[in-house]
């Protein structure tokens, strides 16, 4: 009897130590498991999710056109983008933000555009949000349709991920909210009229109903800290570079979905 | 230049009814919306849409500030002969918007 005690004793204090890891390089802190992650998309209506599936009605396909055109576009008698990438750029929007070794940082494909054009194309950066950017990330993040997210962080960028991984866990703003608080420990229930979701970046970019519009993660990030009543943080900052990273590692394993539609 | 997305069969039966659709990426600005400053933000909208089969109006349509943006429109058209069908858009300010697409009638 006392040893059966004992023995059981013995496994359950082996089973506490051996819990799920937690995340690399931090406190121990409320994660959602990987059998549980959930698209943005399991949160639409049957109608939205109808409208997303289908190649004509989803509006985020007028940017994805229009992307196709500026990709092949030769502008000032520069290279086009097809002439280097002449067989696509299937699957590469899903390791995406990634340290890239001649800028010597973590890049998100904005980034990574704009740095083709500054450095191959000899053409000025493109604004963060205008057309021309937002139509080129979507061209070649829906080239990955349907493929899984696959971010990694290396030694490169451990500092990137510890920093958005903190933006993720810390209270912010007049309603002292994180990020965490909603994504991860409310998941699924009522804010309002909307069901809040997980939080995952793998729709972006996507055409938002209440944006009527393209939009980036960016900006969905700074609609975010504008919810909570925080200041929110310039698109395209390292903030939110840090912050997109940590999302996509979190997310790594949903399949791309670009362009999404979100409400 | 807008981008317009059209879906138009490449052939079809003679007096087969077939399904047409059409969007333009235009905000729809309603006229009622403030910026972030408490400013009107100005109306713009598309005022007229229309269809062309050859040189015959098929379909029209009148656009009011209720519209979503990026107008998408679906409607039926009976295939008659081999043709053009042009499609255009016009704003408030009398600009216009157009693009065409064939059907080969069998």
């Amino acid at each position: 009897m006392t040893l059966r005690v004992l023995i059981a004793l013995a496994f359950g204090s082996y089973l506490i130590g051996c819990q799920a890891e937690p995340p690399i390089g931090s406190t121990p802190q409320k994660t959602i498991p990987p059998d549980e992650l959930q698209s943005g998309f399991e949160f639409l209506t049957t109608e939205t999710q109808a409208q997303q599936a289908d190649e004509f009605e989803n509006p985020g396909y007028l940017w994805v056109d229009r992307g196709a055109n500026l990709f092949d576009a030769k502008t000032n008698d520069e290279k086009s983008c097809s002439e280097c990438h002449s067989d696509g750029l299937e699957g590469v929007s899903t390791s995406y933000p990634k340290y890239v070794s001649s800028a010597g940082r973590l890049l998100n494909i904005e980034g990574r555009i704009n740095l083709c054009r500054t450095s191959q194309q000899n053409l000025p950066a493109l604004e963060y949000e205008s057309e021309d950017l937002l139509s080129l990330t979507a061209y070649l993040t829906n080239q990955s349709l349907g493929l899984p997210l696959k971010v990694e962080v290396t030694d490169h960028t451990r500092e990137n991920f510890e920093r958005g991984q903190s933006y993720f866990y810390t209270r912010r703003g007049q309603f002292n909210l994180s990020c965490e608080q909603c994504h991860v420990e409310n998941w699924g229930q009522k804010l309002r009229g909307d069901t809040i979701s997980q939080g995952h970046p793998n729709g972006f970019p996507t055409y938002r109903f209440e944006w009527q519009t393209l939009g980036s993660l960016h900006r969905r990030l700074s609609d975010c800290d504008e919810g909570v009543r925080a200041e929110p943080f310039a698109l395209g900052s390292q903030e939110y570079i840090d912050l997109e990273f940590y999302l996509a590692v979190r997310a790594n394993g949903l399949e791309t979905e670009a362009p999404s539609i979100r409400r | 230049m807008p981008t317009i997305r059209l879906s138009v069969p490449d052939t079809a039966k003679k007096s087969e009814v077939i399904e047409i659709k059409a969007m333009i990426q235009h905000p729809m600005e309603t006229g009622y919306r403030r910026g972030q400053k408490g400013e009107v933000i100005e109306r713009d909208i598309i005022k007229f849409f229309e269809c062309h089969y050859d040189d015959k109006l098929v379909f029209s349509s009148e656009f009011f500030p209720g519209i979503a943006a990026n107008p998408f429109l679906t409607f039926y058209v009976r295939a008659e002969k081999t043709g053009e069908l042009t499609f255009k858009w016009t704003d408030q300010m009398g600009q216009s918007w157009s693009d065409s697409a064939s059907l080969k009638v069998t």
